[in-house]
């Protein structure tokens, strides 16, 4: 009988304890995660959006080849006109 | 059942009701998180989709933009020469001679040209004075040094009020050379020592 009532402390003062705070950290841990997840796809989430002005760059790109072109057209012309050192 | 039986059944029974509520919380909280790294994921493929273009175009946006500097310095060089090009470089933008043209690595040891204390500013400012070129200001901000469409005005302020007054009574300019209507005969004492005057005693 008095194996019985240990077991019912070691239960109730040990066990029940252990287990309570084991699991209450792990739970704290876990919801700890979940607002930084939720930022972390909001910041993703604006990235994405910063980026739909790369296509952009298409138009960049064609605007520097004409400007290029321009240059060498003129730079042909200088060639032309203007004496060699 | 003795006592100390249904305290043990009460403890385990507490014991499965905490495991039962803290499993259960974890459980809802790592779906929630779950579902915030599905919106991740779906970001960052939108990220990495929209992302993977960009060095094929930025490297022939490059690739266009050095050869246009490629074939500004050597029609520099070719125009100026080597050592003219650094010193006017230099001189328009001080200190950038220091790093030399780039296709032309002997430029950098080179000590450039003071061009502007050789030249004007006036000359470098006409060497600035592209008809377009956005060097053509005097900062980024500022106007055109020169107004192409009407450059004569710039002229015109320094006499506001046209030719000056009594310009016509004003004697002419003398006429010079062998057809001159007035002709002086030639010195003879020039370049000859200079004559002594008398002095008084």
């Amino acid at each position: 009988m008095i194996l019985w009532w240990i077991g019912d402390i070691v239960l109730l003062v040990v066990v029940l304890p252990v287990v309570v705070y084991l699991l209450r950290g792990v739970l704290s841990a876990a919801q700890s995660i979940v607002p930084t997840v939720r930022k972390i796809a909001g910041v993703a989430a604006d990235g994405s959006k910063d980026l739909d002005a790369t296509a952009l760059l298409l138009t960049t790109q064609d605007q520097v080849t004409r400007t290029v072109a321009g240059v060498a057209d003129y730079g042909g012309s200088l060639d032309v006109i203007l004496d060699d050192a | 059942m003795p006592a100390a039986g249904y305290v043990m059944v009460v403890a385990v029974v507490l014991i499965v009701l905490a495991l039962v509520y803290y499993l259960v919380s974890t459980i809802v909280a790592l779906r929630q998180i779950t579902a915030g790294l599905d919106d991740v994921i779906e970001s960052v493929g939108e990220i990495v989709e929209k992302s993977a273009p960009v060095a094929d175009v930025v490297t022939t946006i490059n690739d266009q933009l050095d050869a246009g500097v490629e074939m500004l310095e050597a029609l520099l060089v070719k125009k100026a020469g080597l050592s003219d090009a650094v010193g006017l470089v230099d001189g328009l933008y001080a200190g950038a001679g220091a790093a030399g043209l780039r296709n032309f690595p002997e430029s950098a040891t080179l000590s450039p040209p003071r061009i502007g204390e050789v030249y004007t500013k006036g000359t470098l400012t006409l060497a600035r004075l592209g008809r377009e070129a956005p060097v053509a200001t005097t900062s980024p901000a500022g106007p055109a040094l020169r107004d192409v469409t009407a450059a004569s005005s710039s002229a015109r302020k320094l006499y506001p009020d046209g030719r000056e007054y009594g310009a016509e009574t004003l004697p002419r300019s003398p006429v010079i050379g062998t057809d001159a209507p007035v002709q002086y005969e030639e010195r003879d004492d020039i370049g000859q020592p200079r004559k002594r005057l008398p002095t008084s005693a």
